[in-house]
């Protein structure tokens, strides 16, 4: 993380304010605060703020605020950041299937990591999963602080379908697909839960700045019971 | 809500799209919107609409579209010969089209796309605050969808919009063929790139690609040299970003680009230009120009106040007919036979030739008479 944020400018409508060059939970968490900062205030002129692993892109108008009035204001926005503002806000959990039909490569996973697919799980289900930032396609969570020892190689051959909510591995990282799409993850589980849903307020079940839970279904019942319930929701929780 | 218009057929690539969808990046929802926001909101000025009304954005091979309810439109941008009942109608002004018309068009005469304000705006379900398609996802418009043959769209109540408006009379229509300039303010990753590779840039003409589409233009050129390495880690991807991948050809990500990418970004077309690309054909070439954010700023500010002379129009127009004259260096009012002021007619085409009106004027007591006379220039 920097000693303190570098601000370049991304066009003449667009403010990239960088704390870091490196995918940390510190900065990210740093990232996640100083957006909500910037909108409870809020700062006129922004239009949209983009948060990623270590930088927040602000969106402004410039014929409301410009770019120096801006930053001054980001800037102070900044260092007023304390301990309290940088923790996250919400844990999410999420239920999952793992293997079976739900989870088709939960075997080529724990063969290749040398464990016991239930080992998989026990390690897959066992961390908090920050989410450094939601992008590549709507919903779609970037997820750090899976297990080194669960990395496993894309398909040779990426899926022409992947269903919503299956749960995958792509090397060092695991996601969740939101929507149905192509695909090349290693899928282990799925989720009942509706990621994302474009008419729901707000879309994603997942924000920027969350951490992840999963939880083993125990039974594809069970599964099935919480899908026909049609549960966007969640359980969150304020994180102790 | 009245049902104002109905698709006869649907054309290349016709979707619903407003200024955008804000808010929702965090999420991975791209903005998407029309491709030239300018052309939309001049659009929908001059039905008397306000700027960010949703219209459509036509491809290429523009729609047939049966009018169900009187409305007003106005299309800009590309010419793709739009002809109403048959009949040319002006690119830049609004047009009556009554219940029962048919507004067809023909070849791509100049550009690629255009867009169409109807009065009152279309009404599709605001899905994340804005009506705008972005297709890929499925996300907004009608259905998440391009429009097909048989849609039916409404257009919310117009009756206490402003009357019909016009482009500022020092607006000239701007012409897409051949190559362009695109301004650009460096960065963000400018330091990314070997000097080498910033004076290509910003020295060659780069082509564009048939590589193109609402996310992105690639284009074609001198390859563009990192120092090392193309990756940066992923972060937000703003509206006119140029992103070099490995191979070195620039990508301007457009309306529908990905929230978030993690290639380095040489520079980025400023936001009164990015429209431009919307009329890029392939093989067509531009060349990139270097200005400051203030610079780049201040010409958007410009292409504003096109658009603030469009809505005030109407009052500028009527301030400016007033008759002026001063005698004895004082400035008097100007009064027809009915004693109303003396105003120019509304728009200067109605001048038929030379137009007489009395008048008179009122000054020290002492009333004149004379006759005012209008005379079409040229």
């Amino acid at each position: 993380m920097y000693d303190s944020p570098s601000f370049l400018h991304a066009g003449d409508q667009a403010l990239v304010v960088e704390l870091g060059d490196s995918i940390d939970l510190k900065t990210n968490r740093r990232v996640h605060a100083l957006m909500r900062a910037v909108e409870a205030t809020p700062v006129p002129g922004v239009t949209d703020v983009v948060p990623s692993y270590r930088s927040l892109l602000v969106n402004y108008d410039p014929l409301i605020i410009t770019a120096t009035e801006l930053r001054e204001r980001v800037e102070t926005l900044e260092k007023k950041l304390n301990d309290r503002d940088v923790k996250p806000k919400r844990v999410v959990r999420i239920p999952i299937l793992y293997g079976g039909q739900f989870g088709p490569d939960l075997g080529f996973v724990a063969s290749h990591a040398g464990l016991h697919p239930m080992e998989v799980v026990d390690l897959h289900s066992g961390v908090d999963y920050p989410v450094f930032m939601i992008g590549f396609s709507p919903g779609f969570p970037y997820l750090g602080g899976m297990s080194k020892r669960l990395a496993a190689p894309r398909l040779d051959t990426p899926r022409t379908e992947t269903p919503a909510g299956s749960v995958g591995i792509a090397e060092s990282q695991t996601g969740i697909y939101p929507v149905a799409s192509p695909g090349g993850w290693r899928l282990i589980g799925r989720t009942p839960l509706r990621m994302f849903h474009p008419e729901r307020v707000p879309p994603s079940l997942l924000a920027p700045g969350d951490v992840v839970r999963f939880e083993p279904l125990k039974s594809e019942n069970e599964y099935l019971r919480l899908q026909a319930e049609g549960r966007h929701a969640l359980i969150a929780e304020r994180p102790s | 809500m009245t049902e104002t218009l109905r698709i006869v057929a649907p054309g290349l690539l016709t979707t619903v799209q407003d200024l955008g969808r804000f808010g929702y990046q965090r999420f991975g929802v791209p903005v998407s919107g029309a491709m030239d926001g300018f052309a939309l909101r001049a659009a929908n000025l001059l039905v008397g609409n306000e700027e960010g009304a949703a219209g459509l954005e036509l491809t290429v091979i523009g729609p047939t579209i049966a009018f169900t309810t009187d409305t007003r439109i106005a299309v800009t941008g590309a010419d793709l010969s739009p002809e109403l009942d048959g009949n040319p109608i002006p690119l830049w002004q609004a047009v009556d089209a009554n219940a029962g018309s048919r507004l067809t068009f023909g070849s791509a005469r100049d550009g690629l796309r255009s867009w169409l304000a109807a009065a009152g705006g279309i009404d599709v379900p605001v899905v994340m605050g804005s009506r705008s398609t972005y297709v890929r996802g499925g996300i907004g418009g009608l259905k998440g969808r391009p429009l097909i043959a048989g849609d039916a769209l409404e257009t919310l109540d117009h009756a206490g919009l402003s009357t019909a408006r016009r482009m500022p009379q020092d607006f000239t229509a701007p012409s897409y063929a051949g190559s362009f300039e695109l301004r650009v303010v460096l960065g963000p990753q400018d330091s990314a790139f070997t000097d080498d590779a910033i004076a290509a840039l910003l020295g060659s003409t780069y082509s564009i690609s048939m590589d193109q589409d609402r996310m992105g233009c690639r284009l074609e050129g001198p390859a563009l040299k990192h120092k090392s390495g193309p990756d940066i880690v992923s972060d937000g991807s703003p509206l006119g970003a140029i992103q070099v991948p490995g191979d070195g050809k620039p990508i301007v990500l457009l309306a529908d680009r990905g929230t978030t990418g993690g290639y380095t970004k040489i520079a980025t077309v400023i936001g009164a230009d990015v429209g431009r690309l919307a009329q890029a054909m392939p093989g067509d070439e531009a060349a990139f120009r270097a200005v400051s954010v203030d610079d780049a700023q201040a010409l958007l500010r410009e292409q504003r106040a096109v658009l603030t002379a469009i809505r005030r129009g109407a009052d500028r127009a009527a301030a400016a007919q007033r008759i002026a004259i001063r005698i004895d260096g004082r400035p008097v009012e100007v009064l027809d036979e009915s004693g109303a002021p003396v105003t120019l007619p509304d728009w200067p085409e109605r001048v038929d030739g030379v137009t007489l009106k009395s008048a008179s004027a009122a000054s020290g007591g002492t009333r004149h008479e004379f006759e005012v006379e209008l005379r079409e220039r040229g």
